[in-house]
């Protein structure tokens, strides 16, 4: 028996050493610059530039890597509540979850040094890239105007086309709108070409691609009245948009098994030549490149359906970081994003990564194909610049109805109906949800 | 322990015994029940993840969950891949087991085999049956290895469009899943059978008890203990099942034909940012889940009666 | 006339028998092999070349997906994560497991169906308490609260595993062993433990390959790169969007090796199990 005494001291040492462990964790040092991200592709070059940073300045940067993305959220998330964020941490979510880290203190409003020195800062950016990062006065979500954010890069979705594959179908170019492309479609299925691939399996494609036509069919105006919800789904314009999806089915150019394709297998197929187009993001340059460097492509705005309103595509920052609030050592944290964001640096991770800059002077020697993403940047909208911003839910209502008329199961016009349902009862819960805390009060 | 022994020793017997559990005890109780306390708490709470902070609310998100069809409808998906594994994937892996447990050849070579599987990385998994089950065609010809066996053997009428079919994609994601586990339910066989004393099955040959009476009335009674903890775990494995359904299906899934719990208490916490309902998810989730599990106890029990 | 009857039967069975686990087998190994070969090609030839067997073979990947990954911190902290947790939980599990079985205290029933019950709730939003409650006791960011907590995973399947072949196990052997004077630790060690070996090699097992490919926890609990498993590296190689599928193929070959040793050198004492318990006592 006297083992088990011997054991069970054993461990009650052992439990005991655990909690005086938690001097061991070291202080962390006062001048040193904490940065967390998740760009899992990226972290060999901003290691690269943190390492250079330290020869110049001297200051310490410690990038860290935590991968992927949700448990990057995860873990932001969870030291939030702990409120143990690191200096520089990148944002990867909505913009109402970024106001709200903004509301509860976490993030340091910028604005001051991007304006310092008649903007400098401000001026060498893409102003869409900073858009994501901005709120304006009269947010809706109450946050003191301002920019809480730094963009390393940006990003946009276009439409691409493999130029061989259409030559294959008799077309010399692309489709000006709509109806041609369709036409097109229906060409290239008879020769047994597919003829349009996405990653539909993913929700944020889907989303995406229908709402590049809401903007092209009602115009912004009529789309951000719908998310505030004024104007309802069933709307006779939204209800086109569900068609687009319909006639897209229909005309037989949809990769088969498209609506349960990861974008990866997506990106697959249009790099092996197994599909005439595909949506995808200015990252596919770099994926393509990859998977079959000799795939001759270009890239173009989906077509629109009319020309009352102008297509809108989206882009923004792609990938932007934040400066914690209660940072010790804020100033350095900005100085290090400030010089991340500087042309020579930008150049570098534009070569290194193949994403497009932030910074518009490092766009001079970027890939042909790269530098046609960028002429459409002026073109681009985003969920996190829009006044309002759908439900998730309701979102993925929407989502799963497109699946379900590209399945053929519902018509356009049920899907409509179903979606304006999610999206009343969503209202009917903030409304109640409002009423508690005015109760409450 | 008898009536005769003193209170006092009978205490410190039992005192010395609960040590041999402490430590688990212990560990579980920091590690476990002050987190899952937490959840329970929030479960019971609106809160968006970030701010404001949680908000008491009562019982509404069980209501709410109650109601929600999409949640139930996900609940029936893993009921139906649960079936699946339970008898395609534990029948599978018990006959397996049976056949490396005898004199076979080259059993050391299955034993290994089997439980490649598990080993493998989803990635590798998902590449590889996204090509088994692949629709498309290049070239006039078929990509995917099932669809162009069937073509070429004479049975074009039987391409599918295997994953984004309602019909199919449910059933194929259940083999796939089935495949990828049941070198699990193999290895803990084979070692259960390890624990039948082999002089039973020579005193049963002695008696000319032929081989399904051997299996019927040895195998199957002394394996039964290790047959309820596989059929357990093949449950929980199941109806949590998520990893492969994004491997062929994608983070979306096929409409809500392929949604499992699992993914919708993910999206109500990272999409749809509410996690006291997710909190309130799976706690349902885990009840229900112990209430199987507690059924194939109970019937095992009788099973051991009769 | 009758003996070849039956041999041909015999015959016909085994066919039957070894065409079946053969085609199972090579169901299993395909993937293996492709992910093998994958790891040995360019970027390029991986999904255009259709032969199994790669035209130029690549070692260099290795090589690189070795100093990419930075495995050389990252793989030796996962041999001591996975070390550490597996003996850890064969250790604290087979105790428990063996008082639940064996031994008698009061609230035994309840404390086991606790573990049980734990098994089945899954619990995602446990992240944040969990975050917290390791920061308020100076675990974060700590090698040892990593292991603790990893053990607290393993922990309910492994008692559950443990206890029922403890449940088997004869109680007259357990009787000369406490004739011989063994206590209850003699007992636990010289013939509940050896017993039961095949179920501990079956959780050394599963206790690996669950340690060895875990990431969630090692993400949110950790800071330090020097203290990353190895998953952290593999993860390098899948961008957001791009990945350097040769890379990322050799990582996961490197990354799969020693779990498949591990199974090696346990699947001999999962079969081993009864005869070779001889002494007890």
């Amino acid at each position: 028996m006297n083992k088990i005494s011997a054991g069970i001291i054993v461990f009650c040492l052992f439990i005991g050493l655990i909690i005086l462990n938690k001097d061991k964790v070291k202080e962390k040092s006062p001048d040193k610059v904490i940065l967390w991200h998740w760009l899992t592709d990226r972290d060999k070059v901003l290691q690269e530039l943190a390492r250079k940073y330290k020869e110049q300045t001297g200051v310490d940067v410690v990038v860290e890597l935590y991968a992927p993305a949700d448990s990057y959220v995860r873990k932001v998330t969870a030291a939030a509540q702990a409120k143990m964020l690191p200096d520089i941490y990148g944002n990867v979510d909505t913009k109402e979850t970024f106001a709200n880290y903004i509301r509860s203190g976490q993030v340091a409003d910028l604005t001051s040094y991007f304006q310092a020195d008649n903007q400098a800062w401000e001026a060498s950016l893409f102003p869409k890239a900073l858009e994501g990062n901005r709120f304006y006065e009269d947010n809706i979500y109450g946050v003191k105007p301002g920019i809480y954010g730094v963009p390393i890069d940006v990003t946009n979705m276009q439409l691409l086309y493999n130029k061989k594959l259409l030559a294959k179908a008799g077309f010399q170019n692309p489709p000006k709108d709509f109806a041609e492309f369709i036409g097109m479609l229906k060409a290239l299925k008879r020769i047994g070409i597919p003829g349009f691939v996405s990653g539909w399996g993913e929700l944020w494609l889907v989303d995406c691609f229908s709402s590049n036509y809401a903007f092209n069919i009602m115009g912004e105006a009529k789309v951000m009245a719908t998310l505030k919800g004024d104007v309802p789904y069933t709307d006779p314009d939204w209800v086109k948009v569900f068609m687009v999806f319909k006639e897209m089915k229909d005309s037989g150019g949809l990769a088969e098994g498209i609506i349960t394709k990861p974008n990866k297998y997506a990106e697959q197929d249009f790099a092996l030549e197994r599909a005439a187009f595909a949506f995808n993001g200015s990252w596919c340059v770099n994926v393509y490149y990859k998977m079959n460097p000799r795939l001759s492509y270009g890239v173009m705005l989906p077509p629109p359906v009319n020309d009352k309103f102008p297509m809108m595509i989206w882009g923004n920052g792609g990938s932007s970081f934040s400066v914690n609030y209660r940072s010790k050592v804020k100033e350095r944290a900005v100085d290090f994003l400030k010089w991340m964001t500087a042309k020579e640096q930008q150049a570098l991770l534009a070569k290194e990564t193949m994403n497009l800059p932030s910074n518009r002077e490092a766009v001079a020697d970027i890939p042909s194909v790269l530098s046609d993403f960028t002429m459409a940047m002026d073109a681009t909208t985003h969920p996190t610049v829009w006044k309002y911003n759908e439900n998730p839910i309701v979102v993925e209502r929407f989502y799963k109805g497109v699946q379900s008329i590209i399945l053929g199961d519902k018509t356009p016009e049920t899907v409509a109906q179903e979606v304006q349902e999610e999206k009343q009862k969503q209202i009917e819960r903030e409304k109640r949800i409002n009423n508690r805390k005015n109760r409450a009060k | 322990m008898t009536d005769s022994f003193p209170k006092k020793l009978v205490f410190k017997d039992s005192l010395k015994n609960f040590l041999f559990a402490f430590p688990a005890i212990a560990i579980f109780c920091i590690f476990y029940i002050v987190p899952f306390i937490e959840v329970f708490r929030l479960s019971l709470m609106e809160w968006n993840g970030t701010f404001p902070p949680p908000e008491f609310i009562g019982a509404d998100n069980f209501i709410e969950q109650a109601q929600d069809k999409l949640w139930w409808g996900s609940m029936v998906n893993a009921g139906f891949i649960t079936i699946i594994a339970l008898t395609f994937q534990n029948i599978l892996a018990f006959a397996l087991a049976l056949a490396c447990d005898r004199e076979i050849k080259a059993r050391r070579f299955y034993r290994v085999v089997f439980f490649i599987p598990p080993v493998l990385s989803e990635i590798v998994v998902g590449i590889i049956w996204q090509w088994i089950l692949y629709s498309g065609m290049q070239g006039g010809e078929h990509i995917g290895l099932l669809n162009y066996l069937l073509a070429k053997t004479g049975l074009p009428h039987l391409v599918h469009n295997w994953l984004s079919d309602p019909k199919t994609a449910l059933a194929c994601i259940s083999i796939v899943h089935c495949w990828k586990g049941f070198g699990w339910g193999f290895v803990l066989f084979l070692a259960g059978l390890q624990t039948i004393d082999k002089q039973l099955y020579e005193a049963a040959k002695v008696d000319g008890a032929g081989g399904w009476n051997v299996f019927r009335h040895i195998t199957v009674p002394m394996m039964a203990p290790i047959i309820v903890v596989v059929m357990i775990l093949t449950v929980l494995g199941s109806m949590q099942i998520f990893i492969v359904m994004i491997a062929m299906v994608g983070q979306g899934g096929l409409a809500d034909y392929t949604s499992v719990p699992v993914l919708q208490i993910l999206f109500s916490m990272n999409g749809a940012k509410r996690f006291g309902y997710a909190c309130s998810q799976s706690i349902i989730f885990g009840l229900i889940l112990i209430c199987v599990s507690a059924f194939f106890k109970i019937i095992s029990n009788r099973v051991k009666q009769a | 006339m009758k003996t070849t009857n039956y041999r041909a039967i015999n015959t016909f069975k085994s066919v039957a028998l070894h065409s079946f686990l053969i085609s199972v087998a090579l169901s299993c190994l395909f993937p293996l092999i492709w992910m093998v070969r994958s790891s040995l090609m360019d970027p390029e030839t991986i999904f255009t070349e259709k032969s199994l067997f790669p035209k130029a073979i690549r070692l260099v990947n290795y090589y690189n997906a070795w100093a990419e990954g930075n495995f050389g911190v990252y793989f030796l902290n996962s041999v001591l994560y996975t070390t550490a947790v597996v003996v850890g939980i064969v250790f604290i599990s087979s105790l428990a497991a063996y008082a639940f079985s064996r031994l008698s205290f009061p609230g035994k029933n309840i404390f086991f169906y606790m573990f049980v019950g734990a098994m089945m709730i899954p619990l995602p939003g446990s992240f944040v308490p969990l975050y917290v409650l390791m920061s308020k006791l100076g675990l974060l960011n700590s090698r040892l609260g990593y292991i603790l907590c990893m053990i607290n995973v393993g922990l309910p399947l492994s008692i559950l595993l443990l206890k029922t072949f403890f449940d088997k196990m004869p109680p007259d052997l357990e009787d000369a062993a406490r004739i011989d004077g063994c206590g209850r630790l003699g007992i636990w060690w010289h013939v509940a433990l050896p017993l039961a070996r095949p179920a501990l090699a079956v959780i050394v097992i599963f206790n690996s390959l669950n340690v060895w490919n875990e990431f969630i926890l090692a993400m949110l609990l950790l800071n330090d790169k020097a203290k990353m498993p190895l998953q952290l590296g593999i993860m390098t190689f899948q961008g957001a969007h791009s990945v350097d599928y040769h890379l990322l193929m050799a990582g996961l070959t490197i990354s799969s090796i020693p779990v498949i040793l591990i199974y090696l050198a346990m699947q001999k004492h999962i079969i081993k199990g009864l005869a070779s318990v001889g002494v007890v006592g």
